[in-house]
């Protein structure tokens, strides 16, 4: 009896403190840093909206469109979002004073998915002084997971190291004598990714390596870097090339009747601005990867999650292209932060910012193959680590094997 | 931003009230000494960011002023002081992080390096004038981020990843004499001295015997020529100096940006740099003044109008102002001290 009633206080008082622990929870104070306060968040953005990379702009107009959408929808925790997005004309001195501006004059909470590496490379220093967060930025190099250096500053896609040590695996098993010739574009991209495949290959890949040929971005056609890859006498050849060049290679490949194992790196993996215009019948049995669904690829035609997205670009940002895969990515990534922002609840300052975003546990995008989820921690500032492998058969890429991950690092 | 525009375009009007208190002051004196009080006492009012938009106007300007040496003073023409730009920030940067010297050392350096390399490329340019000449410079600020990439390179230069300048500190002296100071405005007030001494270098050097003779080949080489004037030596002094200044100002940028990659210093800056020195006026060393300011703020306001369209209305701001104004802001500047004449004839 007696031992009766004290479970019954000790349950009673038991959920008298839970009560007491989640309605303090609940009415919490609300906290706040520059940039964020009850009605509104602002968030900052820097985009190469003109200039040599101005293709890319498309990703922060979906980004826009989105926290519209956000808007329209009654915001996040009822604060509404205000995006304020500048043209940096991927140029590193014009992103600095951006980020300044963003920082200093707008007085943003952060500054998200800021595009390229040079631009983010110059703003980094100055973000972890600020101590302003420069979250999910838009570049595959493999330097933005640093959590110990730089605290404020955090990656989003695969780099592009990982996605080299992925093809290299898939090479040491498939063609472990084989004569490997690759062809990559002289710049930051190619030559991280070119990197990864390298140190994947290790001691026993230096030897396969018949051919590392690379190209300028302002060359009109690379046929006759294919010629001699071919030349070489290589069965393997690795395309680490963007869309425009990734076409003519297939292209010219298939022309030229050389039938190597042919990989194909996932920044040219686009069926609508790649394979299509490079002809199906060249591309059958290209090797690539790949994290995020392809809009243009049938077999996502009746996917809940692709709905979604087709809805959403018909009602909020009708003239943008689908088949252009910088909208999935500018779909995602908003995605993403919106996701992260709803964690942070009542408690939005820029600390908090990190903490959420260093704190993604299996979570899985509309827009991401199924299988592939974000994941970080206080130590793992990578959020998405994994891709996929898939094989062109017919008009579309058949995903197969697992989900690979390519342990990043330095 | 607003507020920095108005310093540059400030300085004629209220030129205008000082001269009519005082006659007998020359107007151009009076606007230069106003622009000078302007440009030392509008940091003490601005927000750290705008200090940092001046600086880069400052660097812009200076940059601009050795453009006007080559093209104004002798009369070459060059869309390579990008190539120059870069070499200076390199120089700069290369010095400050990987030797550790001073970053105030590394301006003469960066100028010292500049002028050879540009004396050395002014000996071919000899061969070439007019739009040949523009086209062999245009050839180098294509090939200059390629070069600044190579793998041989990357050792001192980080390669395609750049590399990251420590912003320095101001001097402990200023600390002592009780005035906090932020790194911006150091730098600003740094910026601010090495251009005026650039300036009244210039203004010299044109005036003298050698901007005299550079002046004459401008003109009329074969005249120059008979006069007993060098031609190929002042042609690539010219070259020389203008280099030279151009690479004291990418050592600044670097500095001020506290970033340095191939990237920063494309052919886009070359052009950028063209612009500015024909909006400001070709040969009107003030003038650069302005074409800085019309570089580093008309883009903004280009884009502030909309961002999809910021292209095409930068496009459009640059043909109003050469239709208005084909002698830039050097005819605004005559066309005022014209009116201030009648005005103080009149009263």
């Amino acid at each position: 009896m007696l031992s009766l009633s004290k479970t019954r206080i000790a349950a009673v008082s038991t959920a008298v403190i839970a009560f007491a622990v989640t309605g303090g929870n609940a009415l919490a104070q609300k906290k706040y840093d520059t940039g964020a306060t009850d009605a509104e968040i602002k968030i900052g953005n820097i985009m190469p909206y003109s200039g040599p990379a101005s293709a890319y702009g498309v990703i922060g107009k979906v980004q826009e469109a989105y926290f519209n959408k956000i808007n329209a929808e009654g915001g996040i925790n009822g604060r509404k979002i205000k995006f304020i997005s500048y043209d940096d004309g991927y140029s590193p001195p014009k992103a600095v004073e951006q980020a300044r501006k963003l920082v200093e004059s707008d007085e943003v909470l952060f500054v998200f998915n800021p595009l390229g590496t040079p631009s983010n490379s110059a703003i980094q220093k100055y973000m972890n002084a600020k101590k302003v967060p420069q979250l999910f930025v838009a570049t595959g190099a493999t330097k933005w997971n640093d959590p110990k250096d730089f605290p404020w500053t955090m990656g989003w896609q695969p780099n592009y190291q990982s996605e080299g040590r992925i093809y290299a695996k898939y090479l040491m098993k498939e063609r472990p004598n084989g004569k490997i010739a690759i062809l990559y574009q002289n710049d930051d991209y190619g030559k991280d990714l070119l990197k990864g495949l390298k140190d994947g290959l290790g001691a026993k890949g230096a030897s396969m390596i018949a051919l590392e040929e690379s190209y300028e971005v302002s060359e009109p056609t690379i046929d006759s870097h294919i010629v001699k890859a071919k030349a070489t006498g290589a069965d393997v050849f690795v395309s680490i090339t963007t869309p425009k060049f990734g076409a003519q290679s297939i292209k010219k490949v298939a022309e030229i009747g050389w039938k190597p194992l042919f990989i194909l790196n996932n920044v040219a993996a686009s069926i609508g601005s790649v394979m299509k215009p490079a002809g199906f019948e060249n591309g059958q049995d290209i090797v690539s990867a790949n994290y995020a669904k392809d809009a243009t690829d049938p077999q996502w035609a009746n996917d809940p999650g692709m709905k979604n997205f087709d809805a959403f670009l018909q009602k909020y940002i009708p003239e943008a292209n689908r088949t252009d895969g910088s909208v999935m990515f500018g779909y995602n990534t908003a995605q993403t932060m919106a996701i992260v922002l709803k964690a942070a609840g009542d408690n939005l300052t820029r600390e908090n910012m990190m903490k959420q975003a260093a704190n993604l546990k299996d979570i899985q995008l509309e827009g991401l193959l199924p299988g592939i989820k974000l994941n970080t921690s206080a130590t793992d500032f990578a959020p998405i680590e994994q891709l996929q492998l898939m094989k062109f058969k017919g008009d579309k890429w058949e995903l197969f094997g697992d989900v690979l991950s390519g342990e990043a690092g330095g | 931003m607003t507020t920095a525009h108005e310093t540059a375009t400030a300085a004629p009007a209220t030129g205008k009230a000082a001269a009519a208190a005082a006659p007998s002051m020359n107007v151009a004196r009076a606007a230069s000494l106003i622009t000078l009080a302007l440009l030392l006492l509008a940091p003490l009012f601005l927000k750290n960011f705008y200090i940092f938009q001046m600086t880069q106007w400052l660097i812009y300007a200076i940059a601009l002023l050795a453009l006007n040496i080559l093209t104004g003073g002798s009369g070459q023409f060059s869309l390579g002081q990008s190539a120059f730009y870069a070499v200076g920030a390199y120089t700069a940067a290369v010095m400050m992080e990987i030797m550790g010297v001073n970053y105030v050392l590394t301006l003469p350096a960066a100028g010292l390096i500049c002028f050879v390399f540009g004396f050395l490329f002014g000996l071919p340019a000899l061969r070439l004038s007019g739009i040949y000449l523009a086209l062999a410079t245009f050839a180098l600020a294509v090939a200059m981020p390629q070069v600044l990439k190579l793998h041989f390179f990357e050792h001192w230069t980080g390669g395609v990843q750049g590399l990251v300048i420590i912003k320095p500190d101001p001097p402990e002296f200023i600390k002592t004499i009780g005035v906090k100071m932020s790194q911006d405005m150091w730098l600003y007030y740094f910026t601010l001295v090495v251009g005026i001494g650039i300036y009244i270098a210039s203004v010299n050097l044109l005036a003298s015997r050698s901007g005299r003779a550079m002046m004459a080949i401008r003109d009329n080489q074969i005249a120059a020529a008979a006069m007993g004037v060098d031609v190929p030596l002042y042609k690539t002094l010219a070259f020389g100096i203008s280099a030279g200044i151009t690479g004291v100002a990418g050592a600044l940028g670097a500095i001020a940006v506290a970033f340095v990659a191939p990237d920063s210093y494309t052919i886009q800056l070359a052009i950028a740099l063209f612009l500015g020195m024909v909006i400001g006026g070709v040969g009107w060393l003030p003038g650069s003044l302005a074409g800085a300011a019309f570089m580093v703020f008309v883009p903004n306001i280009a884009e502030s109008i909309s961002k999809g369209l910021s292209g095409a209305i930068f496009g459009v701001i640059l043909i109003i102002i050469i239709f208005l104004v084909p002698h830039g802001a050097r005819q605004i500047a005559y066309m005022a001290q014209h009116l201030i004449g009648k005005i103080g004839k009149s009263s």
